[in-house]
């Protein structure tokens, strides 16, 4: 990765949180939290990884990529509005009677969205069973699907990923924010999913543990994905809950809620800020 | 009548997916650890590449029929209704249902038909639980002829549908020249002008049986195949609660939430008609062999006649 190509990712994740914040603020709910946790993921995946174009949003051959926590769809259309899949503006029109941004993502409303999702747990399924038709209808394209901690509490995940291993999904690569916190507290107390990756491992998967704010680790663990054969791939990126806004880091309470007015000021601020530094680097 | 051909509607569906799947390579069929009940088995074997066990685990099976309809496939994922519009509700809901995929849900061993396995495995509630889900087509056939058009017609049509199948071998009626099946429409099968008999799956037979001896005994039936119970054929139950100005539907459901009270929303809205269940009456089922179970359950010719008769003033 150059120099110049991280600046770019940075700025687009940069870009990424601030049309989160604009987005829930103008909405007056969803969830910041998640989609914090996941920007860079979010910047990654749509400035760098994935096989797509916003001109032409249902090209077949495309990657698909699953948002399984559908609850962070803020994350998700920021980074799809910042790609041209649709103009920024449109993301303050979030959870609002007729916008085609739904609280959570409808594949039938928003170009660029691959599939609806938000009862968690369903994604990840869905993903690998689009892993599966794209080897029968033999495409080269590659599912990418991104889980929350907390939801790999649903049986379903699990299911999903016996099914992964045993059909040898080797296109589909499953990343798990691992943020810590869901939403009645910390994951290990609510409900501990740990130890995460070894559990996948068991499952069959490749596994990778990364930090999940770090670029390159992030393009380390997808390449290695990419070139990993006849198992699927899982990527567990440790990231921190609300990541870039100092008063909603690490804190549970930010899962689900909206900044008000004077939040929405600081927290663009000091967004504002991060990016004018990146910029200037 | 000695020699009429009896096949369950479960295995008339396999044999449509192995002809279909001849014809069609976009059409994909996945399992729960049932093919040899369900019968998927008679497609697996003539296409092994393209059929997909996941195991005992139908949310997974349901939303990765959903990921592959997405890809632009035709899945079709059987299990028995209770694990399908049961268990996988609301994978079927939020996966298929919401974002309006092209995912056939073929579902055996629907009712209490199911028999000696009983309460647990005797799903008489999926035509309430799939009606409720908006623009899902939800099915049930009467006997193999039926049951193979049907299947047809659903991997022609484009969106979700939910397909309820017997275990029990019922005799075959219809005849297979000069048929077509039509989704959203019902059949008339029999004219009458005392009561209406609205019926699907194996109920079918039994109300043309019961409409004979009703004809004995002078009261005349009409008898309605209503294979779709949703979209309701709107029309042709209207015309028959006009035509006879009574109407009994029977199903193997409970009576409600299924054919019984779609006809009777119909009905009250639009042409006020006295109409009698004949379903499950708001109770589990038990173990026991199918055909002691459906006359133990009221789901029988005979007492199809006797509520006739009481809705007609004859008793």
């Amino acid at each position: 990765m150059t120099a110049s190509e991280k600046k770019q990712l940075m700025i687009a994740a940069c870009k990424v949180r601030m049309g989160v914040i604009e987005g829930v603020h103008s909405a007056k709910a969803g969830h910041p939290g998640g989609s914090l946790s996941a920007a860079d993921l979010f910047a990654y995946l749509y400035f760098k990884e994935l096989r797509v174009d916003p001109a032409n949003p249902k090209w077949e051959d495309r990657d698909r990529f699953v948002l399984s926590k559908g609850h962070t769809a803020p994350g998700l259309y920021a980074a799809l509005a910042n790609r041209g899949f649709f103009p920024v503006e449109e993301l303050l029109t979030l959870r609002h009677i007729g916008s085609r941004l739904q609280g959570h993502p409808n594949m039938n409303e928003t170009p660029g969205v691959d599939m609806s999702t938000g009862s968690l747990g369903q994604g990840v399924s869905a993903a690998a069973g689009m892993a599966l038709a794209a080897r029968y209808q033999g495409k080269d394209c590659r599912v990418y699907t991104l889980l929350g901690d907390g939801e790999i509490q649903e049986g379903q995940v699990w299911e999903a990923f016996m099914f992964a291993h045993h059909y040898k999904l080797d296109n589909l690569c499953v990343i798990i924010d691992n943020n810590g916190l869901q939403i009645d507290g910390p994951v290990d107390q609510v409900m501990s999913p740990y130890p995460i990756a070894d559990k996948l491992k068991a499952f069959g998967f490749a596994a990778a543990e990364i930090d999940g704010h770090d670029f390159e680790q992030i393009e380390s663990a997808l390449a290695a994905a990419r070139q990993t054969k006849g198992v699927p791939f899982a990527i567990v990126m440790k990231t921190i809950k609300g990541k870039g806004v100092s008063f909603m880091e690490n804190q549970a309470g930010w899962h689900g809620k909206a900044p008000n007015d004077e939040e929405y000021a600081i927290a663009m601020k000091e967004l504002s800020a991060q990016l004018a530094e990146v910029e200037a680097m | 009548m000695s020699d009429v051909r009896k096949i369950a509607t479960r295995e008339s569906m396999g044999n449509a997916l192995k002809e279909l799947g001849a014809q069609h390579e976009d059409l994909i069929v996945f399992d729960a650890d049932l093919a040899g009940a369900t019968k998927t088995n008679i497609f697996q074997k003539a296409f092994p590449e393209r059929h997909f066990d996941c195991g005992i685990a139908e949310a997974n099976m349901t939303a990765a029929a959903a990921g592959a309809a997405a890809m632009g496939l035709v899945p079709f994922i059987a299990t028995f209704a209770m694990f399908a519009a049961g268990r996988a509700f609301e994978q079927i809901r939020n996966s298929i249902g919401y974002p309006h995929l092209n995912v056939k849900i073929a579902a055996t061993h629907g009712g209490i038909s199911v028999g000696e396995d009983g309460a647990s495995h005797q799903c008489c509630e999926d035509f309430a639980m799939m009606r409720a889900i908006p623009g899902m087509v939800v099915m049930s056939p009467s006997d193999d002829v039926e049951a193979r058009a049907m299947v047809k017609a659903a991997y022609e049509y484009i969106g979700p549908v939910y397909m309820r199948f017997g275990r029990a071998a019922v005799p075959v009626f219809h005849q297979e020249e000069d048929y077509s099946f039509q989704i959203g429409k019902g059949e008339v099968l029999r004219d009458g002008t005392d009561v209406a008999v609205l019926a699907n799956g194996l109920m079918v037979n039994e109300a043309l049986l019961a409409a004979e001896t009703l004809a004995a005994e002078g009261v005349s039936v009409q008898v309605i195949n209503m294979a779709t119970i949703k979209p309701l054929d709107e029309a042709l139950v209207l015309k028959a609660a006009q035509r006879c100005g009574k109407v009994i539907t029977c199903e193997e459901h409970s009576v409600i939430g299924g054919l019984g009270e779609a006809v009777c929303a119909l009905l009250s809205e639009k042409c006020p008609t006295p109409v009698r269940r004949v379903g499950v009456n708001d109770e589990f089922g038990y173990s026991g062999p199918a055909g002691a179970l459906l006359k133990q359950f009221g789901l029988s010719a005979e007492h199809l006649v006797q509520v006739a008769k009481e809705l007609c003033g004859k008793e």
